[in-house]
């Protein structure tokens, strides 16, 4: 009785990696597996969009985790396998983007908006610099708001 | 101290007067980017393959429901390709517009059936109709990859030169139909570039 139980609890304990296995079947050279499981991540899965296929439960990401590893497996490199991919899906599945005409402005804007704040802030600090001169310049009070400042100043108003 | 200035202003020289619309400016360039970013539909991918030659391949049909699909099927004329399966619910939205356009006999509509179970297939065409002509069993999806195909149903418009001229992602609703994919196939009856 006791070692039918132990035997069917090291079944169930045992059960979910045999089944990870089945699903998800690694390739038997580590190299080769290493180079698949490297190029799973560099591709996004169409399903869920901001997930990369290897963290994807999705079928298709496991479609594609498949084909990446036949094609590994068949001696393509890892430039060629990811082509393969990108030439039925383009350049949306690559996390990422390849630099070209269009994706250009993606690559340069977080430089072109760094420049911009390096200039609004030296321009900000420029304004500054220059505010007291505009004090300087700015109309002197009369003698009656003398008199008035002199009488808030000594907490006499009111 | 720049109170003391707005309490007195100097007409010849207002100091930055477009620092006051700087705000108002702002406003309207993000409203217009979040105004354009409504109409876009980031969960369509655009296809890599318009223009291209269809992806060679050779299905075979359902069992006892001939004939398969293959490449060549596709050549001499302007057709479409659903994908469908019928384990997709959104697959049955669309279904009675192709069985329309069979009614009809507008223009050839090919199936390729997606990692579905054939029983299940041929059950769900005996329920809903089978507006196809020709049927692929792609029982392991491998086809559909080379399509790039990634969330079913997907239709292709094929022009007679056996290119993929258009992809519609997701159910065709009628107003797709009649905006889109009728006047994207007359102008390829016409030899014209389609629009869609």
């Amino acid at each position: 009785m006791l070692r039918a139980s132990l035997v069917a609890l090291a079944l169930i304990l045992l059960a979910p990696s045999a089944w990870a296995v089945a699903v998800d079947k690694p390739l038997a050279d580590p190299a080769l597996e290493a180079r698949a499981r490297a190029i799973h991540k560099q591709l996004r899965c169409l399903v869920c969009q901001n997930q990369s296929i290897e963290d994807s439960n999705a079928d298709l990401a496991r479609d594609l985790r498949l084909l990446v590893r036949e094609r590994i497996a068949a001696g393509d490199s890892d430039a060629a396998a990811i082509g393969y991919i990108v030439e039925r899906y383009g350049d949306w599945v690559l996390l990422k983007p390849p630099v070209k005409g269009g994706t250009v402005m993606l690559w340069l804007a977080p430089l072109l908006f760094l420049a911009l704040a390096v200039l609004l802030t030296v321009l900000w600090y420029r304004g500054r610099q220059a505010q007291p001169a505009t004090a300087a310049t700015a109309t002197p009070l009369d003698d009656d708001e003398q008199a008035r400042l002199r009488k808030l100043l000594d907490g006499d108003e009111r | 101290m720049s109170e003391v200035s707005q309490r007195e202003p100097d007409p010849a020289a207002p100091r930055r007067p477009w620092l006051r619309l700087l705000p108002l400016l702002l406003a309207m360039a993000i409203g217009a980017f979040l105004f354009v970013g409504l109409g876009l539909k980031p969960k369509e991918i655009p296809s890599a393959l318009i223009g291209k030659a269809v992806p060679a391949f050779d299905l075979p049909a359902l069992p006892e429901r001939p004939p398969g699909l293959k490449s060549a099927d596709l050549q001499g004329q302007v057709s479409l390709v659903n994908v469908f399966a019928s384990w997709c619910l959104s697959c049955r939205v669309e279904h009675p517009l192709f069985m329309n356009l069979k009614a009809l006999d507008v223009v050839p509509v090919h199936g390729l059936n997606y990692k579905d179970e054939p029983q299940a297939a041929l059950a769900w065409l005996d329920r809903y109709g089978d507006p196809y002509q020709r049927i692929g069993a792609d029982r392991k999806g491998r086809v559909g990859i080379d399509w790039g195909v990634y969330g079913v149903p997907e239709t292709f418009l094929i022009n007679a030169q056996g290119r993929i001229a258009c992809k519609h992602i997701g159910p065709v609703s009628d107003s797709d139909l009649q905006d889109k994919l009728l006047p994207a196939i007359e102008a390829l009856r016409q030899g014209k570039e389609p629009k869609c």
